[in-house]
């Protein structure tokens, strides 16, 4: 199996290294850090940690930097791909349970669900109201139950990296509107639990009202169009 | 329409050609772009110079003055002007996106050449998920 571990990371200088070490050198993976234009030491840690590096010249976005990490796995004959977070969020646990749930083709898309864990996950009011209105916005458009609607932490096959190696995928946010295309495109989508610590204060893509608000509003309007959107659009893994 | 008025058009839509000539003969306007601009002085002059066009419009849509007419159209023309611009922006951003993306995944390359690293499918680990070596 040829499997990657991709993390996307803006200035993230101070958590990187702890988080490749984390997982360099396991699961069989070549781990490899998108730096998204990092104005701090991300990019060199990542790489002394033992990462693969690969930097954009200037910040594009999450989602950006996610496909990048995306294209640099299929261009090398990937089987499937990890994603997470930079920041320290997220820990390795659940990875080779996702791997493997992938690889045996019991589904498409592994997500790494922080609610499913035993020991739960505490969010502050606002994100415990967001993630319950992308619940239900979900199972509205395309009847799909999830329990953690926002999790970056998610395994990949080969045939939905074709798919997200394409121009429609989300620059900025790749959240509950991927999972509606997802499922309408016909993947399989799966949660596991995994432990996962809480974002670090001030550290969160969403901070600021206006930045929220216009996420929320990004995502919603990005979920009408998947959920609008015809599977015949994506034959042969490319939107026509 | 007076005398007045239409030797005003004519210099507006005289002036709008010269510059859109002026901006493509200097490289900074590409002729893909000029075409809307110039159809918009030519529907100008049409207006202008055709009897009854712009009061048979205006009866047409309603309004109650050509005036009303001239200042509908002109919104109507910046809005699509405004979504065409936005869409080859788009287009642009797409572009620019896919281009950095290769050239970064480029130089992640040809840099992992240079200092003679191995591919990145030989530099995989060879340790089982819970960190013990498998020889």
């Amino acid at each position: 199996m040829n499997r990657y571990i991709i993390i996307p990371a803006h200035n993230e200088g101070a958590t990187i290294r702890a988080v490749v070490s984390q997982v360099v050198g396991r699961f069989g993976a070549q781990v490899v850090v998108v730096d998204d234009g990092s104005a701090d030491r991300t990019g060199g840690e990542a790489g002394a940690a033992g990462a693969l590096v690969i930097r954009h010249p200037y910040n594009l976005g999450y989602g950006a930097a996610l496909q990048t990490g995306y294209k640099h796995a299929l261009a090398h004959g990937a089987s499937a791909v990890m994603q997470m977070d930079g920041d320290g969020q997220h820990l390795p646990d659940s990875i080779e349970e996702a791997f493997g749930r992938v690889e045996s083709g019991e589904c498409d898309i592994c997500v790494s669900s922080r609610f499913l864990h035993a020991d739960g996950y505490d969010q502050g009011l606002a994100k415990r109201l967001g993630t319950a209105f992308f619940r239900v916005a979900i199972r509205l458009l395309c009847g799909l139950r999830v329990s953690d609607p926002t999790s970056g932490m998610k395994c990949l096959s080969r045939a939905v990296l074709a798919v997200f190696a394409h121009d429609f995928f989300p620059w900025d946010y790749p959240d509950a509107n991927v999972t509606v295309l997802t499922q309408r495109l016909g993947f399989r989508i799966a949660e596991i639990p995994a432990k996962m610590k809480p974002t670090p204060v001030g550290r969160g893509m969403h901070r600021g009202v206006l930045k929220i608000v216009y996420y929320v509003f990004r995502v919603c309007l990005s979920m009408v169009v998947a959920s609008l959107q015809s599977p015949r659009q994506f034959k042969n893994g490319a939107p026509q | 329409m007076t005398f007045e008025q239409r030797v005003f058009a004519s210099l507006t839509v005289v002036a709008i050609f010269l510059v859109i000539l002026s901006l493509i003969r200097r490289g900074k306007l590409r002729e893909e772009f000029s075409w809307l601009w110039l159809l918009t002085g030519a529907a100008l002059l049409l207006l202008v110079y055709i009897d009854g066009l712009l009061a048979g419009l205006t009866r047409l849509i309603g309004a109650v003055a050509p005036t009303t007419t001239l200042f509908i159209f002109g919104i109507v023309f910046l809005m699509f002007l405004s979504m065409h611009l936005a869409i080859r922006l788009s287009r642009v951003s797409n572009d620019l996106k896919n281009l950095t993306q290769a050239f970064s995944l480029h130089l992640s390359e040809t840099s992992r050449q240079a200092h003679g690293a191995p591919s990145p499918d030989d530099n995989r680990s060879t340790q089982s998920a819970d960190g013990r070596k498998q020889e």
